[in-house]
């Protein structure tokens, strides 16, 4: 479990990004932090690892302060995905995945080995192993990013704006394939996206965030949907004609799952797809 | 094209080819100048250029910044010659320092503001993501700034020796030996085809740099951030959507950071 006690980070121009934020992220689940942007929801994830260091207040995984551990050994021990993926432009894509296993040391046919299951698991053909990431489609950067970040096999996982840089088709593969993963893994995962429709579909709790870096609403889907807090929180989610859309198409995956839909009868769908573009345009407004 | 033919004769007259004032013995003074020259630039202006583009936030990265360009910006106003003759009249610590004085002045400018620019124009995201992973400070420089930023960093370090071999030719006028020997004493015989030999030893030696430096870049830059790679993705294979800045600096982009 990864805990926000009163914590709070303001920089030295006096811009306060976190406000005394509180806030427990279970263990196994994908939790979400959503808001427009300023809202401190970047700066909240990067707490856990240290890549920022609060003013106030204190962050715990599993109890320990992470001030107590020294960041590199923190960070190795934490996956770690950025939009964009962030891939070394120098490095194969199976020497990509396999930089943590060899910042721990593991031998390199070990790591590799390693690597090459990973491909696997994120749906790779092993066939790009070799090839370097300016050769790679934008999912598939984001793939090896994902596979990166699992590589050493940390519980936890943080990932900020993981599939905002990909097309909306892409994009919803693979958040699919993101949710079967999840499910065979059991990660605790903070998730980062600016996109509430992103934040229903993944998250099994959704902290969502005003500017200012104040928490408005911490809640599962459901009792975000049917409850906002305020104002803001209904605003943000699009206001009811976005919340009958949602339904709808949650209606639609119950349906396809009583039917005995498949997985990859989901994906394939010209539903999925055409969904996509939409909840863009709906985020978009 | 006459003065070319009677040059190429002087390569032929008797004893040009051994001897103290033969040419093998005048090309080995010339590289021990040049690599000498060239080792110690390196070895200055390498670390610094690097450690100071890894120093990217703040106050100090950005007076780092201003110091590399005002001082390359100085260096390359410099006068080699001029220099040199101050050296002669200023150090009296053996022959080969006055010489190696202006060569290394001249030869730093290209590899610290290409070293600089290399390590600082690699995308924020990826050190991001080198840190988020964690690296540490030093790992981050040596594991990813370096090897994305080589490229520039061998360019620097070609212009350098190139300019170095080109200039050690000014050697001779201390009295030191080196191909500028050709030159210099030509001139004052009146003799020259001598001139035009020791150019023409000059100009194959500083092709000879230039090919020892396409043969290192094959060996040291990875195929992921060659130039040229990146326009080799596969048939089939997307490039980037919605392209992240470039992470490899165009050759020839930043080349002394005038344009920056």
């Amino acid at each position: 479990m990864i805990t926000f006690d009163g914590v709070t980070k303001r920089y030295p121009d006096g811009t306060v990004a976190v406000d005394g934020l509180d806030l427990e992220i279970p263990v196994g689940r994908i939790t979400v932090l959503v808001g427009p942007s300023g809202c401190g929801k970047t700066t909240t994830l990067r707490m856990i690892n240290r890549m920022v260091e609060p003013t106030a207040g204190t962050v715990t995984v599993d109890g320990r302060d992470v001030r107590g551990v020294d960041p590199p050994t923190l960070r190795r021990g934490i996956g770690y995905v950025i939009q964009q993926a962030g891939l070394f432009p120098h490095r194969t894509v199976v020497d990509n995945i396999a930089t943590v296993p060899y910042l721990l040391g593991w031998d390199k046919k070990k790591a590799r080995a390693r690597a090459y299951e990973l491909m696997e698991r994120v749906g790779l053909d092993p066939a790009l192993a070799r090839r370097y990431p300016a050769q790679l489609s934008g999912g598939q950067q984001q793939r090896v990013g994902v596979a990166r970040a699992l590589a050493a096999d940390p519980p936890i996982l943080l990932m900020d704006e993981p599939f905002s840089a990909v097309d909306p088709i892409v994009r919803a593969g693979l958040q699919e394939e993101f949710l079967r993963l999840q499910r065979e893994l059991e990660k605790t995962i903070v998730f980062v996206t600016h996109d509430i429709d992103e934040a229903v579909k993944l998250g099994h709790r959704i902290a969502v965030f005003r500017v200012g870096g104040v928490l408005a609403q911490y809640a599962t889907p459901d009792e975000l949907l049917d409850r906002p807090a305020d104002d803001f929180v209904a605003d943000f989610l699009g206001g009811e004609r976005g919340i009958r859309r949602l339904r709808f198409f949650k209606e639609l995956d119950e349906e396809e799952a009583a039917g005995g839909g498949t997985a990859g009868g989901r994906t394939g769908s010209g539903g999925t797809a055409a969904g996509g573009d939409d909840r863009t345009a709906a985020a978009g407004r | 094209m006459n003065a070319i033919w009677n040059s190429l004769g002087w390569f032929g007259e008797p004893g040009r080819w051994s001897g103290p004032d033969g040419i093998p013995t005048r090309l080995l003074e010339h590289l021990w100048y040049s690599l000498l020259a060239f080792a110690i630039t390196a070895a200055i202006a390498l670390p610094l250029g690097l450690v100071l583009g890894h120093l990217r936030r703040g106050r100090v990265a950005a007076a780092a910044g201003f110091l590399v360009t005002a001082s390359a910006n100085a260096a390359r106003a410099l006068p080699t010659l001029g220099l040199l003759i101050l050296a002669v009249i200023l150090t009296s610590a053996g022959d080969l320092v006055p010489i190696l004085i202006p060569l290394i002045a001249l030869a730093i400018p290209p590899v610290l503001v290409n070293a600089h620019a290399g390590v600082r124009q690699v995308e924020p995201g990826l050190r991001d993501a080198a840190e988020g992973m964690g690296m540490t400070g030093r790992q981050v420089l040596v594991r990813v700034e370096l090897p994305v930023a080589m490229p520039l960093i061998l360019l620097g370090l070609r212009t350098a020796l190139i300019q170095i071999i080109s200039t050690a030719t000014i050697a001779a006028y201390v009295g030191l030996g080196g191909l500028g020997r050709y030159i210099v004493d030509g001139y004052s015989r009146q003799d020259y085809d001598s001139m035009a030999g020791g150019a023409i030893l000059v100009i194959v030696l500083a092709l000879a740099a230039q090919l020892a430096f396409a043969v290192l870049e094959r060996l040291v830059v990875s195929p992921g951030v060659r130039p040229a790679a990146r326009g080799r993705a596969r048939p089939g294979t997307k490039r980037r959507a919605r392209g992240a800045p470039d992470a490899i600096p165009a050759e020839g982009r930043g080349a002394l950071g005038g344009s920056r």
